[in-house]
C-alpha cells in the first residue's frame, strides 16, 4: 500500500514537471506554430540567475539567498523577460515563415543561451542549496514523502488552475485561445497579435522558471544542460497530447511521468536501465495508433 | 460621405495577378455587392481592405484615414469588419465566447452585454447552444454565428465573403433577411461577394463585376438585369 502510494506521489511529481514543461511549449506552438527547442535553455538560464556569475568550482550564490516571498517573483520575471526578449530579437523576424524555419531558429537560440551560460559559469555543474528543508520528508499515510514533491504537486495544480482561469475567464484567455485556433481570424475581430504572442511568451517563460527552481531544488545542482532532458519529453508530450491541444499537453505530460515511474517501479531489475527505451517505445506506440495526437483538437475538422 | 474609398489597387500572389488597378467608393449605410465569376478576384478585393492581403500599389482609405499596409487588427479596429469565405468559426470556442472574441477592441464596454442579449434574439438559435462548442454547428447555423460575431465588433462596415456558398437556399433568404434588417436597424454599410449577380438584383443596392480583376461593370444592382454586357462579362463574350 505505502509502495503504491509512494509511487503515485513519484508519478505526480514527475509528471508535474513535464505537464508544466509541455505547456510552457504548447502555449507558444498555439498562437504561432512554433515549436520552441530554447525553452530548455530558458530552464538553465533561470537557474543560473541565481548565482553570481565566475568559472570557480564554487558556487557564489547571489539571488539565491533571497526569502522566498522575492525569489520566486524575481526568477519569474526574469523568465518571463528572457522569453519576451527572445520573441522581440529573434522569433518576430521569423513569424509566417515555415514552421521548420523557426524551429531552427529556436535551435539556434538555445545555443546561444547555452554557450553565454558556459562562459559565464563554465561547464561545471555547481551546487545550490535552496530550501533544504523542503527535502525531508513527511509522513503520509504510513508513506515517507519527500516535501518537495508534495510542494511540487501543488504549485502544479495551482499554476493549472490558474491559467485555466486566465484562458476561461479572462478577455486577454479568450483572445488567445482564439488566436490559437485561427490566427488571422482572431487579427481580424481585433485581436493584436503582438499582445496575444507577447503574452504567450511572458507565461511559456515564467513556466520555465518555476521548473527551474523545482529542478534546482531537487538536484542540488545547477547544470547547463538541465533543462533539455524535460524539454524533449515536454516536447513529447505535447505531441502526444495533440498539437495545438493544451489539455492535451499537460494530460500527456502527466502520463509520460506516470509511464516512467511505473516502468522504473514494474520492470524487472535488469531492464531498469533500459526504461526509457520503454518509455519511447510506448510513445511510438501511441502516435502510430494515434498519429494526430491523443487529444487533438475537435477544431482540426470543421464542419461545411 | 465616403465610408470607404479603394483606389487603384493592384494585388499580386507571386506572379499571378489577382487585381488590376480596382476603385470604388462605399457611402455610409450604402449596400454593395461585388459579383463575378470564379476566380475574378473578389475575395482578393476583401481581404486587400482587411489587411490580410498586401496591395502592391494604390490605396486604400476608411473614413478618411489611410489604411493602406496596416495590419488587420488595426482596420478591423477602424471599424471594418470582415466575414470571410468559409466562415472561420473558433470550432473549439462555445458560441457566446465566439461572439464575444471582436469585443476585446470595444471602448463602449458597458453596451456590449445589451449587444449580446439583442444578437441572441436575432438568432434565437444560437441563444439556445450559447455553450456549445461552435465547431457542433450546421453550416447555416455558423454563417449566423459568423455574421453575429461581426456585429459585436460594432463594425461601420461589414463585409461578407459569399454568405450563400454551401447553404439550402431557404437558409440563404433567412440570411438575406436578417442583413437587410440589420442594416436598417444599425445603420450598417454592407460589402457583400457574391458568385451570382441574382442575389444582388433581388437585395437591391450597388453591384459591381469584377473580371479577371478588374471592375468591368458598375451600377445599380436592379438595372443590371437589363443589361447585355452583365452576360459578356460573366461569360466573356463580346470585346472585353
Amino acid at each position: 500500500m505505502t509502495d503504491v502510494l509512494q509511487i503515485v506521489f513519484d508519478a505526480l511529481s514527475l509528471g508535474s514537471l513535464y505537464a508544466l514543461g509541455a505547456l510552457g511549449i504548447a502555449l507558444i506552438f498555439g498562437v504561432m506554430r512554433l515549436v520552441n527547442f530554447a525553452h530548455g535553455d530558458f530552464i538553465a538560464f533561470c537557474v543560473f540567475a541565481m548565482l553570481w556569475p565566475s568559472i570557480d568550482a564554487a558556487a557564489i550564490v547571489f539571488a539565491g539567498r533571497l526569502p522566498f516571498y522575492l525569489l520566486i517573483p524575481l526568477l519569474l520575471l526574469i523568465g518571463a523577460v528572457l522569453s519576451i526578449l527572445s520573441e522581440i530579437v529573434v522569433f518576430r523576424r521569423f513569424r509566417n515563415t515555415n514552421p521548420a524555419t523557426m524551429m531552427i531558429a529556436s535551435f539556434a537560440l538555445g545555443f546561444v543561451i547555452r554557450h553565454l551560460l558556459l562562459m559565464l559559469y563554465s561547464s561545471r555543474p555547481k551546487s545550490i542549496t535552496l530550501w533544504p528543508s523542503l527535502g525531508l520528508p513527511v509522513e503520509f499515510l504510513g508513506a515517507h514523502i519527500p516535501m518537495l514533491q508534495v510542494v511540487t504537486i501543488m504549485i502544479t495544480l495551482v499554476v493549472l488552475v490558474v491559467l485555466v482561469l486566465f484562458l476561461k475567464r479572462t478577455r486577454y484567455g479568450l483572445e488567445m485561445r482564439a488566436a490559437a485556433e485561427n490566427f488571422t481570424m482572431a487579427r481580424m475581430l481585433g485581436v493584436r497579435a503582438n499582445g496575444v504572442i507577447l503574452l504567450a511568451f511572458a507565461i511559456s517563460g515564467m513556466l520555465a522558471a518555476a521548473i527551474g527552481l523545482i529542478l534546482a531544488t531537487n538536484s542540488g545542482t545547477a547544470d547547463i544542460g538541465m533543462g533539455a532532458n524535460v524539454m524533449l519529453i515536454a516536447f513529447i508530450a505535447t505531441v502526444i497530447g495533440g498539437l495545438g491541444s493544451i489539455p492535451g499537453a499537460v494530460a500527456a505530460g502527466f502520463l509520460i511521468g506516470a509511464a516512467s515511474v511505473v516502468f522504473q517501479a514494474t520492470l524487472p531489475h535488469d531492464a531498469r536501465v533500459f526504461r526509457d527505451a520503454f518509455v519511447y517505445g510506448a510513445v511510438i506506440v501511441v502516435l502510430l495508433v494515434r498519429p494526430q495526437g491523443l487529444f487533438a483538437p475537435k477544431s482540426a475538422k470543421q464542419r461545411v | 460621405m465616403t465610408l470607404l474609398a479603394v483606389d487603384d489597387i493592384t494585388v499580386s500572389y507571386g506572379r499571378l495577378t489577382a487585381l488590376r488597378g480596382v476603385t470604388l467608393k462605399i457611402d455610409e449605410g450604402e449596400i454593395l455587392f461585388v459579383t463575378g465569376p470564379n476566380g475574378a478576384g473578389k475575395s482578393t478585393l476583401l481581404n486587400a481592405i482587411a489587411g490580410v492581403v498586401p496591395a502592391g500599389s494604390g490605396s486604400i482609405i476608411i473614413d478618411g484615414a489611410r489604411v493602406t499596409g496596416n495590419s488587420p487588427e488595426d482596420i478591423a479596429r477602424r471599424g471594418f469588419s470582415l466575414v470571410p469565405e468559409g466562415r472561420n468559426v473558433f470550432g473549439a470556442l462555445t458560441i457566446e465566447e465566439n461572439l464575444k472574441v471582436g469585443t476585446g477592441m470595444r471602448r463602449d464596454r458597458k453596451r456590449i452585454a445589451d449587444d449580446l442579449e439583442s444578437i441572441y434574439e436575432e438568432f434565437p438559435m444560437l441563444a439556445e447552444r450559447r455553450r456549445t462548442p461552435a465547431g457542433m454547428l450546421s453550416g447555416g447555423q455558423q454563417q449566423m454565428l459568423v455574421i453575429g460575431r461581426a456585429l459585436m465588433a460594432a463594425p461601420r462596415i461589414m463585409a461578407i465573403d459569399e454568405p450563400s456558398l454551401g447553404l439550402a437556399p431557404k437558409i440563404i433568404d433567412q440570411v438575406y433577411e436578417i442583413l437587410v434588417r440589420l442594416r436598417a436597424q444599425r445603420k450598417l454599410t454592407l460589402l457583400i461577394v457574391e458568385q451570382s449577380s441574382t442575389r444582388a438584383m433581388m437585395t437591391g443596392g450597388r453591384m459591381v463585376l469584377i473580371r479577371g480583376g478588374r471592375i468591368v461593370l458598375e451600377g445599380a444592382a436592379a438595372d443590371m438585369i437589363k443589361d447585355d454586357r452583365l452576360k459578356q462579362a460573366y461569360f466573356g463574350f463580346g470585346d472585353h
